[in-house]
């Protein structure tokens, strides 16, 4: 009789786990890095640290349904002679025509404009399905200027000017050939089927003083009467908010890097930037430093996901959020009917994220005409409407629960974190003490 | 640097086209009236409108000069400017008696822009169309990222210039700094004097009997005389780096 030793179970690497493992064997095969679209999908400290703490004896509640509690925002009131005023604070954020298709453009607008809320263009200058259907569509100003002109800047409700998106702060828009079709390839001057690299820098301006000169000149062109946004990724959301208020913005927007995109490096997604619940407390912070807080508006953006994500926004100091990636899922992107062809593509339902090879079986992220018809315009910018709708019921029934009339009422002492990180990074205390990490010098 | 034309400023009344203070322009003096209302009064112009003459005195650096412009009429700038004079300029005939800011006509869709003097950095960025003269040097970046406008400099340009220019011309009667035309798309490079080395994917190319034409017309409609387009070479993409390709990683 012999006596053989127990097996030991196979034990996989933490470091070298099964993705790290693919992404190397790819690397080797291919020599390129790993172009996707989407933001961080990485596990962070995100809105589901926090939690609120409702009504006690000390705070009362309002009357879910019955007594008022207001939603709407006024975005650009510092200097724009025609602020934008909007039902909710809940606004689309910046998607190209050429990242994503002409109906899935037009479905933003539709969706947007029956919940009272604002589009914005993208790295392609605006389509007249855009503006025909968006009620309130801001404009963006990026470094390849693509599709730029003084008729459209006029004819826009804002302006503007990126300088960065969470999902790589520091670089440029991609966009590769299968996606450049004619229509796209004219909107941006540029040949048919090349891969297309945006700048990532401002052609004509560079630092914080430049800038100013630089919205001096929007609102010139403009007559004063656009709001003039400026978009950061959340690099160093204290300063880029600082500096921004002295350019002279009506409105800052900070993008976490859970913000999506239309393509960039895994790499970059994956490892630079901070996580949107580290970008808000120190925006807010810098406007409050300057006095300027209310009075220069805080667009937060990069994985807001439902009511209770805008509601502690909110909380923490944001005047609205922007949505991307939830705002292409209600439209119908990644939706498990179109499981078998996204299996054929090499993924799954939830997982899809090769948004830049322009084969989106959901129809969103192409420029395949036969593609591009699964998105009924109509029947998808409903969706968008009532997933806006639901999130806001969600704020308000929050806002209601912890006694506030408007959902700008709501404040960072209705906030508890239930980790150490979220309490240091949002300022709230870590759910049953009085411990705000950083604070008090501890 | 080459004899110039009186520059042709289209259906422009002859007292427009004179130097100095006259009684037939429309005079705003920057010592005494706001950028704004210069702006305004010039945005407040409608198609037709018998104001066809303007005339800005003491400009003094002020940026944003003459921006957003959108109907023919000509503007005589008497002096220096700041930056972006001439944004985004849509149908006018600017003339700068004087130098010129960075970004003087960035994103001009059509008409023309003259500056007398000397251009800083980024020099018809973006434009679109139209035509920018500098009868100067221009600085750095000098028609980066332009898409479809034609700029003709009289003297010299400097690094980085042409970058990611995507369409349109740019006619240097001079020399060229460092890098012209890095990853330059589909713009057409003509330089006279010495290029002092070719950005990423810029290369020379044959100068062909319509590129010759095509100079010659621009160098025409520039009021460069004296100066012959066969004095100049040609330069444009190589084209490799239009679709990724990993053995071209060093030049990324």
């Amino acid at each position: 009789m012999t006596y053989r030793n127990p097996p030991t179970t196979p034990r996989k690497s933490a470091t070298f786990d099964d993705y790290t493992l693919s992404e190397i064997r790819r690397a080797a095969a291919t020599g390129i890095y790993d172009i996707r679209g989407a933001g961080a999908k990485r596990k962070l400290p995100h809105f589901d640290d926090l939690l609120f703490l409702g009504a006690s004896i000390s705070r009362y509640p309002l009357e879910g349904y019955r007594e008022r509690c207001d939603t709407s925002v006024v975005l650009g009131s510092r200097h724009a002679k025609k602020p934008i005023e909007l039902k909710i604070p809940i606004t689309i954020a910046g998607m190209s025509f050429g990242s994503l298709s002409g109906p899935a453009k037009e479905a933003l607008g539709r969706g947007a404009t029956l919940s009272g809320t604002s589009t914005t263009t993208g790295d392609g200058g605006m389509t007249e399905e855009e503006r025909g259907h968006s009620k309130t569509l801001v404009y963006q100003y990026l470094p390849s200027r693509y599709g730029m002109n003084p008729r459209d800047l006029r004819r826009a409700d804002a302006i503007e000017v990126v300088v960065g998106q969470g999902a790589k702060p520091g670089g440029g828009g991609m966009l590769l050939g299968q996606k450049i079709s004619d229509r796209v390839a004219e909107m941006r001057t540029l040949p048919k089927g090349i891969d297309q690299r945006s700048a990532s820098r401002h052609p004509d301006w560079t630092g914080p003083d430049d800038l100013e000169i630089k919205i001096l000149e929007l609102r010139e062109i403009t007559d004063w009467e656009k709001p003039i946004y400026v978009k950061v990724g959340g690099a160093r959301p204290y300063y880029d908010t600082a500096l921004a208020v002295k350019a002279g913005a009506d409105v800052v927007v900070v993008d976490g890097m859970q913000g999506g995109t239309a393509a960039t490096q895994e790499v970059f997604i994956e490892n630079v930037g901070q996580p949107t619940l580290a970008c808000i407390r120190p925006a807010v912070q810098a406007l409050q430093d300057l006095g300027m807080h209310r009075k220069v508006q805080l667009i937060v953006s990069g994985g807001i996901r439902n009511g209770a994500d805008v509601a502690k926004a909110l909380a923490l100091g944001v005047d609205a959020v922007s949505i991307g990636t939830a705002a292409l899922v209600a439209l119908g992107d990644n939706d498990p009917r179109w499981e078998a062809e996204y299996n054929e593509l090499g993924t799954t339902a939830g997982a899809y994220d090769d948004w830049h090879e322009g084969r989106d079986p959901a129809g969103i992220t192409t420029q395949d005409p036969e593609l591009m018809k699964r998105v009924d315009p109509i029947a998808a910018g409903r969706r968008l409407a009532n997933y806006l709708k639901v999130m806001t019921l969600e704020a308000q029934t929050i806002a209601r629960a912890c006694g506030k009339n408007s959902l700008h009422n709501l404040e960072p002492e209705d906030l508890v974190a239930l980790t150490i990180e979220a309490a240091a990074m949002a300022g709230v205390p870590l759910a049953g003490t009085n411990w705000i990490p950083g604070k008090n010098g501890f | 640097m080459p004899a110039i034309n009186a520059f042709n400023a289209g259906n422009v009344s002859k007292a427009a086209r004179e130097p100095g203070h006259n009684q037939a322009s429309k005079v705003f003096d920057l010592a005494e009236m706001s950028l704004r209302e210069l702006n305004q009064a010039l945005h407040n112009l409608t198609t037709g409108s018998n104001e066809t003459a303007w005339e800005v005195l003491h400009p003094r650096g002020s940026h944003s000069v003459a921006v957003g412009v959108d109907q023919p009429v000509a503007i005589d700038v008497r002096g220096s400017v700041g930056y972006y004079c001439g944004g985004m300029n849509d149908g006018s005939t600017i003339t700068v008696h004087g130098s010129a800011g960075p970004g003087v006509g960035e994103n001009m869709m059509s008409g023309q822009i003259v500056v007398k003097g000397d251009a800083s950095q980024y020099a018809g960025a973006t434009g679109r169309g139209g035509l920018l003269v500098i009868e100067g040097n221009a600085s750095s970046r000098c028609g980066i990222s332009m898409k479809g406008i034609d700029i003709v400099v009289h003297g010299n340009i400097g690094h980085m210039s042409a970058f990611m220019a995507q369409s349109g011309n740019l006619v240097v009667l001079g020399d060229a700094g460092d890098a012209l035309g890095d990853s330059i798309y589909e713009a057409r490079l003509f330089v006279r004097g010495k290029v002092e080395s070719l950005g990423a994917d810029c290369i020379a190319k044959e100068m062909r009997p319509e590129h010759l034409e095509l100079l010659q017309r621009l160098l025409d409609r520039a009021g460069v005389t004296g100066v012959k387009a066969a004095e100049f070479k040609r330069y444009g993409a190589a084209r490799t780096l239009y679709n990724f390709n990993i053995d071209n990683a060093d030049a990324y």
